[in-house]
Order: structure tokens, then sequence, then C-alpha cells
């Protein structure tokens, strides 16, 4: 009400607007100081629902993430029974990954599982690769023992039902992943065979990927997003293994 | 229902002798020996198949225009030639229950839904068709091989699927005649998926070998020969549609012959040719004006090719078609012929106007002039 | 019942039946024709829906005296966005699995013109419990017309009703109903089918009306 504007920038919309005729004239603006006590209010009210809403939820929050996490890592290696989080860095050599926040960059984060016991089951790591839709992203398991991957799980994708998303039903296709060669070379630098899908029925190492009939693009995907991640992954964490041979 | 003693129609009022009913009814007897010739190829799958789909449409037709839907008769054969149709572009194993979905999906939504006979936008036929390949894309990929042993007596074990249910897989059914799952792809899934090349010789009799396609093209080049001549059709479609095609499918060849196929098994193999000659000549759906005609058929053949080169699918021409149909009534509009007497220079204007109807104008509208805007008068005058 | 009962019930059943937000206004299609893939996602996002639908109203209903209208559209903004929040990070605690099936649609429904509707044409301008009642309305309103469309797609498109196996093992599924254009197919059939229900009463109203006249 003390704004010394309000009325006279009131007075000054009437005016014109008569010469149009038939519009009825405007009543007069609200004074400022009300909007924004009005706005100040309600920002208030909602800052505080929204913060109680945040702190009500936050540990079944973080709890139902970390059990998702679990479930789909004890999906691709069955005998674990819990795991840790770790980042291999980009100059070689892995650290345990603490907080919520996102890896450093060029990290690459992986979950390494310990059986009842205490012992390493096993190691699981993300990958994707484009797919027929979308970005096919899969979790794979993979044991150190072998040097192989042990099982996949599908994290996300938008595949075709009925179609692309056979790779998660399909037992012969399920079945080139019980024993996935990945060894690397030598000097540990990369892969020694690329992992890579064929042609239905036309696998003959065991570092190929036996595609399905009818989903070939998908297939493909999958043996994409095994190479690129594990190309990129062993080579940092073959060397340090016997950091994660027992729980810490 | 008691006919109208009084048609009150705008002229011309000569009748000619062909009516709509006259050129539906040849059109079907020039289907006639196709559907024969598939029959002949697949067995009483095939006949089943073909049957099933044409009553579910009439059943379609005949529900429809009893509740007065849509226009049109039961006897004016278009309804026949949509069921034909549809039964000739589906595997000859598709399971008959997923057929009868097709003709009833074609008939409703193809043309049910515009109003019926000639107000349809999209070929029936392929509206049925587009549904099923998005609903049942396993089963409408799944071909088997022409000329097997027993197919007079025996019925290709997917066609008969309980309704509802998954038909049987038809791979384990080769398998025990003797053949591998390859036997069954179509030569342009070979071609996308495999890099195996049919002979375009072979294709366009269908004659030789188990191969997995459709009736011979040069069968229905025939049939649609005939339909020119009598002047049931126009000729202009199907010629615009393969030569366009032809010269996409020559151009890319000319350009790398190794990663394209020759022009040739482009135009015989799948369904280009059935399409070019029964389908993207439908009518309703096609424009009319001659000069429309020829881009329209251009705008099919090209695309027709660059799906089938560039997309995840093996076969383009249903979706060329049907993105033709949805085109064709603006190559109408741009293809205007000029009115005898009227010089190019006077033609009309480039950009177009659309008279509107009175109806939609209030009577403030028809009165008024343009609002001036409000926010202006309020800046303060300097 | 006494008048401001049957008030009340009006107001209640407005959204639900007779202004059904999806099939009278046709409003809030984007996640209509997107979650409908199955009867859960429906059901969670029509209830999502309505909560956001009713605390919002409440609140906006409330403040409705002291709201400046050049400010009013932030406020409510402001106000749904928050419930909205609410409703999200509920969701996140309640199962991570339907969250990520619900994806960005939880929070587009700040921008669901049903709730901006409301608020303005009507919580702006009763006070809250008649507001909230009517927003209760709406929001069954718009759950009844998700699990509409929600159902047909689930039989027809994975064979099951609430995850659970209808036909049995052998069930083809429909697949192009669990894609965008099913969505279409079956919100299209469902409006064709009440559009049939009201012309179907307006006939045999002109029926009557007609026999009345020649009765007299």
């Amino acid at each position: 009400m003390t704004e010394p504007s309000g009325p006279s920038v009131s007075a000054s919309r009437v005016i014109p607007i008569a010469v149009g005729g038939a519009t009825p004239p405007v009543p007069p603006a609200s004074p400022t100081a009300g909007m924004i006590r009005t706005l100040g209010l309600v920002s208030a009210i909602c800052g505080l629902i929204i913060v109680g809403a945040y702190e009500g939820t936050y540990d079944a929050v973080a709890a139902n993430k970390r059990i998702a996490t679990e479930r789909a890592v004890f999906k691709v290696i069955p005998a674990a029974k819990s795991i840790a989080e770790y980042v291999a860095l980009p100059g070689g050599g892995i650290e345990p990954r603490v907080g919520a926040g996102d890896t450093a960059p060029g990290g690459v984060k992986f979950f390494a599982a310990y059986d009842a016991g205490g012992k390493l089951a096993g190691i699981a790591a993300e990958g994707g690769a484009k797919g027929y839709a979308d970005t096919v992203r899969i979790m794979f398991g993979y044991s150190p023992d072998c040097q192989c991957v042990v099982g996949i799980g599908v994290v996300a994708m938008r595949e075709t039902p009925g179609i692309g998303d056979k790779i998660i039903t399909d037992k012969n296709f399920l079945a080139n992943f019980t024993a996935l060669d990945v060894k690397l070379k030598g000097d540990l630098s990369a892969l020694a065979n690329e992992v890579r899908a064929v042609k239905h029925g036309a696998k003959t190492s065991p570092w190929q990927v036996d595609a399905i009939a009818g989903a070939t693009i998908t297939s493909r995907a999958v043996g994409r997003a095994i190479n690129d991640s594990a190309q990129v992954l062993l080579p940092r964490l073959v060397p340090n293994l016997d950091k994660l041979r027992s729980k810490s | 229902m008691t006919q109208p003693l009084i048609e009150i129609r705008s002229a011309p009022h000569v009748q000619g002798p062909k009516s709509v009913e006259t050129i539906m009814r040849h059109v079907v007897y020039s289907l006639l020996p196709i559907c024969a010739f598939y029959v002949f190829q697949y067995g009483i799958s095939a006949l089943a198949s073909i049957l099933v789909v044409t009553a579910a449409c009439l059943f379609a037709e005949r529900y429809f225009v009893r509740t007065g839907t849509q226009a049109g008769r039961l006897s004016d054969y278009s309804a026949v030639i949509t069921g034909l149709l549809l039964a000739l572009t589906l595997p000859p194993g598709f399971p008959l229950w997923m057929g009868a979905v097709a003709g009833l999906v074609a008939i409703a939504l193809g043309k049910a839904l515009f109003g019926g006979i000639g107000f349809n936008v999209f070929n029936p036929a392929l509206v049925g068709r587009a549904f099923v390949q998005a609903a049942f894309p396993t089963a409408i990929a799944t071909y088997t091989p022409s000329f097997l042993a027993g197919r007079f007596t025996e019925f290709i074990p997917s066609s008969l699927a309980w309704p509802l249910m998954i038909p049987a897989d038809a791979a384990i059914w080769l398998k025990a005649k003797n053949l591998d799952a390859l036997a069954g792809a179509t030569p342009l899934a070979k071609w996308k998926f495999d890099g195996v090349l049919a002979n375009a010789g072979d294709l366009l009799t269908s004659l030789s070998g188990n191969m997995a396609v459709g009736p011979a093209p040069v069968l229905i080049l025939v049939c649609g020969a005939y339909l020119a001549l009598r002047r049931f059709m126009d000729w202009r479609i199907p010629l615009a549609i393969i030569g366009s095609a032809a010269l996409t499918a020559w151009l890319l060849y000319a350009f790398d012959g190794v990663r394209y196929p020759n022009p040739f098994f482009m135009l015989f193999s799948g369904g280009l040719i059935l399409g070019a000659v029964y389908m993207a000549t439908d009518m309703a759906t096609s424009p009319v004006t001659p000069k429309g005609m020829w881009v329209y058929g251009a705008l099919i053949g090209l695309l027709t090719v660059v799906i089938r080169y560039y997309s995840g699918l093996p076969e383009g021409v249903m979706y060329a078609i049907l993105i033709a149909n949805a085109a064709s009534p603006l190559i109408e509009r741009i293809t205007q012929p000029v009115p005898f007497g009227r010089g190019v220079l006077d033609r009309a204007k480039k950009r177009a106007t659309y008279p509107l109807n009175p109806g939609y104008i209030s009577r403030e509208e028809a009165s008024a002039v343009t609002p001036k805007k409000r926010f202006l008068p309020k800046k303060p005058k300097k | 019942m006494n008048p401001s009962a049957a008030d009340t019930w009006d107001e209640f059943m407005e959204g639900v039946w007779r202004q059904n937000p999806t099939f009278v206004m046709i409003l809030g299609m984007c996640p209509t024709l997107a979650v409908t893939v199955s009867v859960v996602n429906a059901l969670s996002m029509g209830i999502s829906t309505m909560l956001v639908l009713i605390a919002s109203c409440g609140l906006v209903s409330m403040m409705r005296n002291i709201t400046p209208k050049e400010v009013r559209i932030a406020v409510y903004i402001v106000i749904i966005a928050t419930f909205v929040t609410v409703v999200d990070y509920a969701i996140q605690a309640i199962s991570l699995a339907l969250y990520d099936a619900l994806g960005a649609f939880i929070q587009l429904i700040v921008v669901n013109c049903i709730i901006l509707g409301r608020a303005e044409a009507h919580a702006a301008k009763n006070p809250p419990l008649p507001a909230m009642i009517n927003a209760a309305g709406m929001g069954i309103g718009f759950t009844i017309g998700l699990l509409a469309l929600g159902v047909v797609r689930e039989i027809l498109g994975a064979g099951t009703l609430f995850g659970v196996a209808l036909f049995g093992a052998g069930f083809q599924p429909w697949v192009i109903m669990v894609l965008p254009p099913g969505g279409f197919f079956v919100l299209g059939a469902w409006l064709l089918f009440f559009s049939w229900l009201e012309r179907r009463k307006l006939r045999r109203q002109q029926a009557k009306l007609v026999e009345a006249t020649q009765n007299a």
C-alpha cells in the first residue's frame, strides 16, 4: 500500500482500454507487497513440505536403491551374499567408492561380490550399447578364477517386446554367458579376443556370443556392451585382484 | 429398407457402363488366377488363409453397413478385394485367427472409420497388415518354403493355432521335413540379414526351388495388364512405381555394386509388384490428376527402396504405400491441371488459401476488424 | 439426502462421470497414453495424480483469499510442484521398480492440465472442503480412465491382469498394445464406446418426448 507507483500504474491502464469500447474496465492491480508476501508464504510452506518429505523418505529410498543393486549383482553372481562398491581409476588401480556422488571422470564403477565366508565370489560391472530401439544396459558377472563372464542381467532396455526382450528369456542365448571367455592379453592391456555376437548357430569359439535368430541387433548390442565395458575395466582390475580377495 | 425413388446428384448425369461394382468385380476376376497360383504354391494353408481373411472382411463390412456406420453395399465387391489382397500379403502359414483379426481391423480401422467405400484415406488391406505387423511381429516374419511335398493334404502347423495362442514353431516342423530354418526366410530377409542374393529370373516366375515368396510377379503383371487394357485401372501408377524403384536401385547399384543388389532383384522380390499393381492403384487413396499419379508412384518406388536398404525391416512396400496414401491429397493439390484456355502465367497464386466455412465465423468476428493489441497503449507515450 | 449432501455428491460425481477428465474433457492425455501398459502402472499413476490433485486443491483453496490474481499461476505451480515432489519421493521409497516404470511421468504431473485446470476453475473459488471433494472426484475419474486403458492393454498386450496370467503360458501377446499406437487405439475405442452411450441416451430421451407429445 505504501508503494507510490501502484495507483498511478492502474490509472494509466484504465484510460487507453476504454478507447476499445466493448472491453470491460480492468480492476486495479494488486499491490506489489501483497504479491511478494503471498509468494514468500507459499514458498516457505512448500519448502517445508519438500524438506519434510525428503527427510522422511531418505532412508527408505537409499535402502531401496541398495536392495535393487544387490539384487542385480546377486543375479549375475549367484554365490554372492554381500557386495562392496569400487571404482577403477583411469590410470590403473582401484579404490573403494564412498558416497553416492558421481564417479571421477574416466572411472569405471564395479561391484566386488563376496560369498558367505567373505571370499571374493566375482566381480559385477555394468555395460551399455546401442540396441534396436535404445541403449541396452546390462550387468555382467566376471569370475576371476576362469577369467570369464558367468552371467548377465538386463538393467534397462526398450527393445521390442516379444523379439528383442528374448535376451532375458532365451535359454540358448543365456547359455552363452555361463563361461564367456574374456582373457586378457599377455601384457594385460586389452582382451585377448574381442567379444562379439555372431549369427545364430555360427559360434565356434568361447569368446563368441551365439545371437538369437530374429533378434540379431539386440544380441549384438549385448556382445558389444560386454566387450566395451570389459576392455576398459579388466586391464585396470586384474592387476589389483589381490586387493579384493577377501572382504575388507 | 426401401430404395429411394429419386436420386439427387450433381452433373454429369450421363451414366457410363462402368460402375464401381463393375470395376471391382473385374478386379476380383483378375485376382483369382493370382490366388489360384498362391494356393498352388502353398496348398491348403493358403486356401484357408484366403477364405478366413476374406470372410472376416465381409463380416466386418456387413456389420458396419448394417449399422449405418459406413456407406456402400456388401455387393460392391470392395471388401472381397481387401480380403484377397490382405491374404496375399500375409505369410501362408499365418495363424488363421490372426488373419481374422487382420481382416476385421482392415475394414474397421481402414474403411468404416472414414465412412466406407470411397472415403478411406489409406488402403484398407495395408492398414490391416500394418496392424498385425505391429501386433504379431514374430508370426508375420515367419515364412515357409513353397512347393512342399504334402502341401495339399497337410496344414502348415502354425495356421491352426488356437485363437489368442502362440502358433507352433515353424522351424521345428521344417526340421522334421529335413529343411533348415533358413529355407523359411524370404529372399529379402536372406539378402538383408545373411547377404544371400536370389536369382532375379527365378523370382520372376516363383517356380524354381522352394523359395518363400508370394505369387509370381510375372503373373501379377499379366493380370494387371488385363485391368489396364480394359481401363479398370490407371497404368501410370504401376509404371511410375516400378520405374522409380528400378531407377533408385540402379543408381545405388551403379554407385556400389557390392553393397547394393542389382535392380532386378529389388523389383521382383517381396511384394513390390503386387503392391504396385493392386494396392497403390486403389482409386480412393491415390491422386486423380495424371501428373499426380506420376509423382505418387515415384514417391512409393523411392520410399520402398530406401526402407529396404536403410531401415531395420527387410520389406518396405507396405509403409511406402501408406505414406504415399497420406501424401496423396497434397500431391493432388500441387498437380492440379490448368483449365483449358487459361495461360500458365495467370495460374492461381502459389500460396494456398482455405475458404473458411461461414459457420465457423461468429457474428463478432464477421464484422470485426483486427483488434488492437492491448499492451501497446499501456506504454507511456513520450 | 438433504440438499447440502446432494450438492456435495454432485460436486464429487462431476469429475467421476459427467466431466470425466479422460473421456469427456480429454485432458491429461500424456500420462493416459504413456503409462497405461499395465494395470499396476495405471493405478499408481492415477492414485499419484489424485493425491497431488487433492492436496494442491486444498492448499490453493486455503490461500485463495490472499493470492493476488497476477501471481496466481506462479502460486499454483509452486504448490503443485511441491506435492509432485512429495509423491515422487514417496514412490521411490515404496518401490524403485514402479518408479522406473512410471519414469518421467511422475514429475510431469506438474504440467498435467487437469490439476492446473481444477486449481484455476474450482479450488480458487471455493472453500477447502468442497474443493478437495471435487478434486477427489476428478482424481477418481482420471484413475478410472487410466484403468480402463490399462486393463485392455494389459490383457491383450501381455495376457495378464495385475500380473496374473489369464490365458496360460501359450498366450500370444499383441505387441502393438504395449507400444504407443496401442494406447491411441484403445483410447479411441473407449471414446467411441462412451459417445455411443451418450447418443443412445439422447435417442431414448427424444423417443420419450415424442411419445409424450403423441399421448398428449
